[in-house]
Order: structure tokens, then C-alpha cells, then sequence
């Protein structure tokens, strides 16, 4: 670990830091470096910046370095930090908003994860469920991964798992008006 | 708890495509055991994990409007909800959990679905609820009356992340170490491995977005399962089932092409291998609709008279082959003696020998 000059930080830069971890409900003081939190991580081995780091970049006031990272977009949520953390840090959670900082700002590092959920939040608004088969089909049109999953289709067309039905709600208009008043509102953030 | 088995039902969107085999075989335990689901009218997406990351309150909301509706509805108000999908679980209990925190959140949670919603009803995933004392009694009487076992299967129970984590909302099981499915399972004479990848993360939908970082969380529950002498894997969710079902495939060639050893474990819905045992049949659970071939696995049913026979036959030929043993020893013993016999002339005069060096010693 390098040391840093922590008069040297901006006062602004502190604040954003502290808002961003206090969506996750955490104290970025709490957190010692220990590690235990990334040796756990299974997904540590493809970010640029793993959960530790992620927080020492927080606890430095480097915002734009910890939202310019991969790492929160590579984050699967499984909550094995968090659930690990000697401290009690809720880690997951701070990579979750350390992503919705990065969303909310067009910061998207990881442009396919981020393709995916749009189309999945897409399909709920449209339907009111998850269509699986025009997910996949949406998704791979969008990232271009078209030939992804493709041997599978015939197994899940002759299984039932898949099909020409479309699922939705009946009460499209509910469901629309759900997604659409919560992120007008651009929801806790 | 409900006091009654009687619970709103919320399937989750692949109830219908990718885990029929989960939906057909809990329909069936569920009736050979009298639990009785009723779905919640016009349910929507539980918004899962792209719900979250998009927004946190999206991710309240979604669930929020089926959890309202089943308070409203007739059938469904007043009863606890179950949800076989470990995602809808974690998304339909947090968003409750939310909004029973305070009288404000449950208000801001209203607002946002333009319903009213007391947040009374408690949230039940189909493995903990069916580990519940009075389910998991029943389904040992089934299986009991059955008359089937799968006994010496040897079974890596495998639980994901989110049934047991975040533990403050799952409340459930240990995070680490987690036994009620293990106990389940061990309830059809199947054996539960130790193993150590118990909770460790599938890659959820990083599979799809991710796949050349997230391909390697699935070979490496296969790689500790096979370590540990498991033949099959037993999961509860619909995405670590398709993660691990559909992915084997390409693991396989990976290892292949690698010259490592392949893996012929298939993934079973831990209602499949209780279906078995209650005497359910192999499509009417959906075991034929597996990616990897699952039908060797449930071949190993059998009945208990023929697992009886079976032991009765194996102990016959263990007392056989004790006596073939005593038998060999016996025969043995007398050549040694009579060979000693034949031997008495030298030994005694070796004796003469053995007691002069006594002599010396003294
Ligand atoms: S485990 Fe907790 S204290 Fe240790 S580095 Fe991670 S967040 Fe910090
Ligand atoms: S929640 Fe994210 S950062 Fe934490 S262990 Fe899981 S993948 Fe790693």
C-alpha cells in the first residue's frame, strides 16, 4: 500500500466518498485493509480494482478512480464479502452503489453487464415478466455475442423451455407505471 | 410460520420455461404432502438482480406490487408467501423486509406502486420451507410409504448465495455451512457430501454478460464436487440450476481439450430426488429434460425390499468369504504344523544354541 497525504485530499472529494458509502449503509472508516473480503471474492481474479480496493479508493476521497473501475460492474453480489468482513463492512453493498454512482453519471465501464440489465428492466416494463428467449435475443443483438448460448436453443425449443408465448401480466399498464414512477423519480440515490 | 402447509405462491418467470423440472417436481411433493400453493393473480417479475443494480428502489418495488396484490386478493391474503426461485426469494423478502423496517419506508414503498401494502406476510423460499418441521415430516412419511431409497448415492448439496446471504434477511441456515437440504436429501438415503463449495457464487447472470471471467465459478464447483466423491449436485434455484445443467457441456471440452478428466454430474433440483423417492416418475418430475443426461442417477431408485436383498445378499457372500478365509487359515495352520512336525529334528538341536547364549548373557 502506497501512503498517502490525507491533508492533501480534498474536503469535497471526502464528502462525495461518504455519500456514496453511506447508500451502502457503510462507514468507510470501518474498514482496515485486512483483504478477507477479496480473498473470498469470486470474481477478484477478472477486476481491476477488487473490493479492498475499492474501499481504500473511497477512504482516499478518489471517487472517479473507484467509479472508472471495473470492479463494481464485475461484482456478482453474491455477499460473501460482506458476509466475511471481520468488521461488519457491508461490502457488497458498496460496490453496488459505487455502480449506481458510475449509472447514474454515464459511467459504464462494463457496457455489456450494463446492456443486459437495461434489456432486462426493458422486458419487465414490456411484459411485467422475464421473457427469457427474447432477453437473450435482445441481449445478443444489442453486446453482439450472437452466437452465444445458440447450440442450446434447439434442446430448450424441444424441452418447452422456451417457446414461441410470450409471458406478460395482464395488467401491463401497473407494472409500467411501477418502473416508470420509480425511476423518474431516479429512486434513493 | 403459517400454521396451516397453505401459502401464496409465486412462481417467478422460469417456473414456466427453464425450471419446469423444479415446477413439476415440488407440484408433486406438494401434493403427496398437502401443501397447497395459491398463485398469487397476476404476479410480475421479481426485477432480480438487473433490478438492483439499476436501481435500489426499482428493486423494492417490483416485488412489492405481487406482495400487495396477495394481501389483497381473497385467496392469498393473510397467508406467507413461498417462491421456489432463490432470486425471487432474496428479491420478494428484502423488498419486504424494507418495507416493515418503518412506517416511512412502508409508506415511500405505497407510494411507489400506488397500493397499500402492510408488509405482514412473511417470505418463504421452497427449501426452507420445505425444511420446516411439519413439511420435512411428511415428506419422510411419503418416502417411507413409498418404499423407495436412493441409498449410496453419494450427493453434493448445493445452496448458491441467496438463500442463505445476506444472513440478516435470509435468516436461515448457516451461511458458511448450510444443512437443511443436506438433511432433506438424506431423507432418501442418498448420502450428503462435505464439501466446501456449498455457498459459493454460480456467476448468476455474469454468465451471460461476463462469460470469460464468470465460466470458471462453474468448473470449480464441479472440480470440489468430483473432489469429494459426489455423483450428483442438488441445487434449490432455477439459475444456479441452468448455470451448472447447461454449462457442464462446455466445461467438459474445455478439460478435454485441456487432457484434464471430465465430470459426469448431473444437476438435480433437491425435489427431484424427493419426487423419486415418493414414487414420482422420471418425466413427471422432469428429469428427462436435463442438458446433461440425469436418468443414470435416478436409475440408482430401488425399492427397499430390493435394497434389503440386496444387503442380505451382500452379507451372505461376506459370511462366504469368512468362511472361505477360516477355511484357508485352518488348512494353513495344520501345513505350518506339520511341517513343524517334519521340522523337530533341527529345531532341537538349535535349542542347544539359544541356551548357550543365555548362558552367556546372564
Ligand atoms: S474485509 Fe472488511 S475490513 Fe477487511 S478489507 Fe474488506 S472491507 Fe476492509
Ligand atoms: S459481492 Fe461482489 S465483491 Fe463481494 S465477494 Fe461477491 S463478487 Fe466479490
Amino acid at each position: 500500500m502506497q501512503t498517502a497525504d490525507l491533508s492533501a485530499i480534498a474536503a469535497d472529494d471526502l464528502k462525495l466518498a461518504a455519500k456514496i458509502a453511506r447508500q451502502a449503509g457503510v462507514g468507510l472508516d470501518d474498514c482496515y485493509q485486512c483483504g478477507k473480503c477479496t480473498a473470498g471474492c469470486p470474481m477478484a481474479h477478472a477486476m481491476d480494482l477488487v473490493p479492498r480496493q475499492v474501499i481504500r479508493a473511497l477512504q482516499l476521497g478518489q471517487v472517479e478512480r473507484a467509479v472508472n473501475a471495473k470492479g463494481s460492474w464485475v461484482c456478482a453480489n453474491c455477499m460473501v464479502c460482506s458476509a466475511r468482513c471481520p468488521q461488519g463492512v457491508d461490502i457488497s453493498q458498496l460496490m453496488l452503489a459505487v455502480r449506481h454512482y458510475g449509472k447514474k453519471h454515464g459511467l459504464r465501464p462494463e457496457p455489456d453487464a450494463d446492456k443486459f440489465d437495461d434489456a432486462f428492466v426493458a422486458n419487465i416494463r414490456n411484459f411485467g415478466k422475464s421473457n427469457e428467449a427474447i432477453l437473450a435475443a435482445k441481449y445478443n443483438l444489442v453486446s453482439g455475442h450472437l452466437l452465444q448460448d445458440l447450440g442450446s436453443v434447439p434442446k430448450m425449443l424441444s424441452r418447452g423451455m422456451i417457446g414461441p408465448k410470450i409471458h406478460g401480466v395482464k395488467d401491463k399498464k401497473s407494472v409500467r407505471a411501477v418502473v416508470d414512477r420509480v425511476l423518474k423519480d431516479g429512486g434513493q440515490q | 410460520m403459517s400454521d396451516t402447509m397453505r401459502y401464496a405462491y409465486f412462481p417467478g418467470c422460469s417456473a414456466a420455461g427453464t425450471s419446469i423440472p423444479y415446477t413439476l417436481s415440488a407440484g408433486f411433493i406438494a401434493k403427496k404432502i398437502g401443501l397447497e400453493l395459491v398463485e398469487i393473480p397476476d404476479w410480475n417479475c421479481c426485477g432480480t438482480s438487473a433490478a438492483l443494480v439499476t436501481d435500489r428502489d426499482l428493486a423494492v418495488a417490483l416485488p412489492a406490487r405481487s406482495l400487495a396484490i396477495a394481501e389483497h386478493n381473497a385467496a392469498t391474503a393473510g397467508l406467507d408467501v413461498a417462491t421456489p426461485c432463490a432470486g425471487c426469494f432474496a428479491s420478494l423478502k428484502s423488498a419486504r423486509d424494507y418495507a416493515a423496517s418503518s412506517e416511512q419506508r412502508r409508506a415511500r414503498v405505497e407510494a411507489m406502486i400506488g397500493e397499500s401494502y402492510s408488509a405482514t406476510a412473511d417470505v418463504f423460499s421452497f427449501l426452507e420451507l420445505m425444511a420446516q418441521e411439519a413439511a420435512a415430516t411428511a415428506i419422510e412419511q411419503a418416502i417411507q410409504d413409498a418404499a423407495l431409497t436412493l441409498a449410496g448415492l453419494k450427493v453434493a448439496c448445493y445452496y448458491g448465495c441467496a438463500l442463505v446471504r445476506p444472513a440478516s434477511i435470509c435468516r436461515f441456515d448457516d451461511n458458511e455451512n448450510p444443512q437443511s437440504m443436506d438433511r432433506l436429501v438424506a431423507l432418501t438415503g442418498a448420502e450428503p457430501v462435505e464439501w466446501a463449495f456449498k455457498t459459493e457464487c454460480c456467476g448468476a447472470s455474469h454468465q451471460m454478460t461476463e462469460p470469460a471471467a464468470a465460466r470458471q465459478l462453474i468448473e470449480r464447483i464441479f472440480v470440489d464436487a468430483a473432489a469429494n466423491g459426489a455423483e450428483l449436485i442438488a441445487t434449490a434455484c432455477p439459475l444456479c440450476m441452468l448455470n451448472l445443467d447447461l454449462r457442464l457441456a462446455e466445461v467438459n471440452k474445455r478439460r478435454q481439450e485441456a487432457g484434464q478428466t471430465t465430470f459426469d454430474i448431473p444437476v438435480f433440483y433437491f425435489t427431484e430426488l424427493l419426487g423419486l423417492c415418493m414414487g414420482g416418475g422420471v418425466r413427471q418430475l422432469g428429469i428427462d429434460r436435463h442438458f446433461h443426461p440425469a436418468e443414470p442417477q435416478a436409475k440408482r431408485l430401488r425399492t427397499l425390499q430390493q435394497l434389503a436383498e440386496e444387503q442380505a445378499a451382500r452379507e451372505a457372500a461376506e459370511a462366504a468369504e469368512a468362511a472361505r478365509q477360516r477355511d484357508v487359515r485352518k488348512e494353513e495352520a495344520a501345513r505350518k504344523k506339520s511341517e513343524a512336525a517334519a521340522d523337530a529334528v533341527p529345531a532341537a538341536a538349535g535349542q542347544g544354541t539359544v541356551a548357550d547364549e543365555k548362558e552367556v548373557h546372564a
